[in-house]
């Protein structure tokens, strides 16, 4: 690749990329982020490789592979361009047929997905309704971008706003431009981006500035930040030195967590593609600014996604936090000025650039602008990612763009905001989601995962569950956490044993909040939250537990108790499939489960076709 | 010199003052565990915290970390600060009850009682051991490992330290077992009298044997598994 010495050299680039593009070709685009290759997705890409050879069909249709699209439920899917055709879950046996369809530009209707409720077709991805209500600014170019081809990106208005920044050649101007768009940060606190920068900008850069991308992303069932930065990882580096340009800063480093391999592999190839070309490193374009990216990988703690700890973990220490003031702002990597933000913000700054801050501020809401990506997982039909203009309600988001429960169960609640959040229980999902709301009804916007629960999820076995995560991840340095949380474990489990007594719940609640006000970083601040916010809304659940022995959910396995009822036909099944033997009845009479010895593993209700066996 | 406002009262203090220093110039008392003079300040033990800010933004921060700011507002004995020290005592006693300087912090409060499952360890994790040795004996020969519950000090690797000068200052700073009570429990004795204000393994010869890196305290009267 040949480096690029200026900015008009760049838009040559650019103009010929474009121009060499063939949107006419029909062209098949297989997701394969880590969640797609989960599902299958090598598979099929082997199959369309070795088909299109084997029929010689390399000049007629052309194989995109790409990050995660959003639609994770539906995986391995298949979308065909320039049509906008979308089959879902497609097996190895019919992928073939995929490809001679295309080929014949025909389109499949039995493999095409089915609306729910109708059961008919719907064959453009636009149409599904999981797609109509998203707005889908940084998911939507996941579909066209081959995350390891950077001429992908450049050709698909990549790099057009560094171009841009480096035109106008005003830092200030550059800051200015983030604070009127009124992106705030995506990590989770939702701080006003353009006011960090403005900061960052202000401090003495005689020995250095940093900026961090922090890719930790620790919360259990989040990912939004992960099929960002597999599937489009330039976006983040333009993000970040369009920052650079704006701030004074010198060197950056994205954090990625161990846990990302893909990622990992897919920035490091980015980095190096980027550098090469002139975009990256010293005197970019030819501008005379430099900026030099390196990458650190996690080593799997949950607390160096707080960023005085991570600060710690990057200068190779232990990931422990510490008190601010000093911010980071003024004393950071090494003592010197650092700004972090999250994938997500970074990712936000070219769209700033390219539409301008105007446009960015028209979608959402006043003082909650842009888009935000959730990860929508747990009991719902659609699980995901899904992007959505800020100030969308709950409702809308679970329903309609989730497709609602599954089965025949009821929504209970939703969880925003990973552990540190709470939970939003179903009488409230008309409220909107942005930062202030979220934080009134005792939640946070997090990160951006919705864990959405149903009335089978047992809201004391959510907190015990989620403060067991805050026990093994808290660092321990200081005490209350270290020991407030395994306390708050101790009585949860207590609880949920059927062993708790009605003192313990206050205990509970006075421990809660001690934690919350006495805790050094974060992780400890947020922990408590679990418990307050279910105990805010499903009090009655708690007390069930403690004053009857009831669970009413049916999941605390030590309160209760599996029944076979009258509908039983005395057909074995059950029986055969019961791992500890309690199931006692011969063929065509009614069996009978032992209590003593049932282990409360719902595997004879999985089985049984009469749906005779009860929970109590 | 920078003015702020502590229980009240308005006080100017030299910049890089923290506001604990502030508290005891002034003679309000504030518990502490993890800070001792000397030694870089902590914030592990918690106990030391105040409220600062004005109604109705206030937080809790820990005195003996947080720096004097101009025009603070510092409250050392508010009823969520008292709140707070009691819940951390009794979390404490829960934790440690042998130690005698966590019993007397916890009376000084009123803590009649502990709620939690009891138990007993022989380290609350705060720090002093590992910031003197490496402070002010300038050897750093212990450190913490690990992470949550399975967090504690000792050595690298547990090997037998090359830097160690056995000098016993691990054993002077430990607030736990420098002055453990074991008047009911004989046989978990390590002095065998609870009035014993020093390590006794210091007068005892040789001392080269003795010492053991915390690992469980103190353990020259008892064998090593």
């Amino acid at each position: 690749m040949e480096r690029l010495n200026s900015v008009d050299h760049f838009h040559w680039l650019r103009q010929r990329l474009i121009a060499d593009r063939e949107s006419h070709i029909p062209t098949l685009i297989i997701s394969a982020g880590t969640c797609g290759q989960a599902s299958g997705a090598n598979d099929l890409i082997r199959i369309a490789k070795r088909e299109l050879l084997a029929k010689k069909l390399t000049e007629r249709i052309r194989l995109r592979i790409t990050g995660c699209h959003g639609f994770c439920e539906m995986e391995p899917s298949v979308l065909v361009e320039p049509q906008g055709t979308f089959y879902p879950k497609v097996s190895n046996k019919d992928m073939p047929r995929v490809i001679e369809a295309v080929a014949e530009g025909r389109v499949l209707e039995d493999l095409l997905f089915k609306d729910p409720k109708t059961g008919t077709p719907i064959e453009k991805q636009s149409e599904i309704p999981f797609f109509k209500k998203q707005v889908r600014t940084l998911l939507s170019r996941n579909e066209k971008i081959d995350p390891i081809r950077i001429f992908d990106y450049i050709a698909n208005d990549g790099y057009l706003a560094l171009a841009h920044v480096l035109s106008r050649g005003s830092a200030q101007w550059v800051i200015d431009e983030v604070k009127a768009s009124g992106l705030r940060g995506r990590g989770g606190a939702g701080f006003p981006t353009g006011l960090k920068w403005e900061m960052l900008a202000q401090q003495p850069s005689d020995r250095g500035k940093y900026l961090v991308c922090n890719a930790d992303e620790g919360n259990p069932g989040a990912y939004m930040d992960r099929s960002v930065l597999e599937g489009n990882p330039h976006q983040i580096i333009e993000g970040m030195i369009i920052g650079a340009y704006g701030t004074g800063a010198t060197e950056g480093v994205i954090y990625v967590r161990n846990e990302y391999p893909l990622a990992v592999k897919h920035v490091l190839i980015a980095l190096r593609q980027a550098t090469q070309l002139g975009l990256l490193g010293s005197n970019i374009l030819g501008s005379g600014f430099s900026f030099h990216i390196k990458l650190v990988k996690g080593a799997g703690a949950f607390v160096c996604g707080e960023e005085t700890a991570l600060i710690q973990s990057i200068e190779g220490k232990m990931g422990e936090p510490r008190q601010r003031p000093p911010f980071p702002v003024r004393k950071g990597i090494d003592d010197k000025p650092t700004l972090i933000n999250n994938v997500e913000t970074w990712a936000n700054v070219p769209v700033i650039f390219a539409s301008g801050s105007k446009a960015f501020a028209q979608v959402g809401r006043p003082n909650n602008t842009g888009t935000k990506i959730f990860s929508l997982v747990g009991k719902i039909r659609n699980t995901g990612l899904v992007e959505v203009p800020m100030g969308m309600t709950i409702e809308e988001i679970v329903y309609e763009i989730g497709g609602g429960p599954l089965d025949h169960t009821k929504i209970k609640a939703v969880q925003t905001g990973g552990p540190s959040g709470g939970c939003i229980p179903a009488r409230l999902f008309q409220l909107p989601i942005d930062y202030e709301s979220l934080t009134k009804a005792g939640s946070i916007m997090g990160s951006g995962g919705m864990i959405v629960m149903d009335e089978q999820t047992c809201m004391v076995d959510v907190a015990r569950y989620f403060m067991g995560f805050f026990k093994e991840e808290s660092c321990g340095k200081c005490f209350v956490c270290r020991k407030g949380t395994q306390r708050m474990y101790e009585i949860l489990d207590d609880i949920c044993t059927g062993k708790a007594v009605p003192e313990e719940l206050d205990l509970l609640e006075e421990l809660a909040q001690v934690v919350k006000d006495t805790s050094l970083c974060g992780l400890g601040q947020t922990s408590a939250n679990p418990v307050l916010s279910t105990l805010r809304y499903f009090r009655e659940e708690y007390l069930d537990h403690i004053q009857n022995r009831r669970c009413p959910a049916g999941v605390c396995k030590a309160l209760i108790t599996f029944r076979i009822n009258d509908a039983c036909t005395g057909c074995q099944l059950c029986v055969k499939h019961c791992p500890v033997g309690a199931i006692a009845g011969k063929k065509k009479e009614p069996h009978r489960i032992d209590p003593e010895k049932c282990s409360r593993c719902g595997i004879c209700k999985a089985v049984c076709k009469f749906s005779a066996v009860e929970v109590q | 010199m920078i003015t702020l406002r502590i229980n009240g009262l308005e006080v100017s203090v030299e910049e890089g003052s923290t506001l604990l220093d502030v508290a005891k110039f002034l003679g309000f008392p504030i518990p502490t565990l993890c800070h001792l003079e000397g030694l870089s300040p902590y914030g592990a033990c918690r106990l030391c915290v105040v409220e600062i800010g004005e109604e109705p933004r206030t937080k809790l921060v820990t005195s003996c970390t947080y720096p004097a700011e101009e025009g603070l507002q510092v409250r050392t004995a508010s009823s969520r600060v008292v709140r707070a020290r009691k819940i951390i005592l009794e979390l404490l006693l829960a934790s440690c009850p042998q130690s005698k300087t966590i019993q007397d912090l916890a009376s000084a409060y009123g803590i009649r009682q502990q709620r939690f499952r009891q138990e007993h360890e022989d380290c609350i994790l705060c720090g002093r051991c590992v910031r003197i040795c490496e402070q002010q004996m300038a050897a750093k020969a212990i450190g913490f490992r690990g992470r949550g519950e399975k967090r504690s000090i000792g050595t690298p690797f547990d090997a037998r330290s090359e830097v160690c000068r056995l000098c016993g200052a691990c054993l002077y700073a430990c607030p736990v077992c420098e002055l453990r009570c074991t008047l009911n429990e004989p046989e978990r004795a390590i002095c065998g009298a609870c009035a014993n204000l020093s390590p006794p393994c210091l007068e005892k010869e040789p001392f080269d044997d003795m010492m053991c890196y915390l690992s469980p305290c103190m353990a020259c009267e008892i064998k090593r598994e």
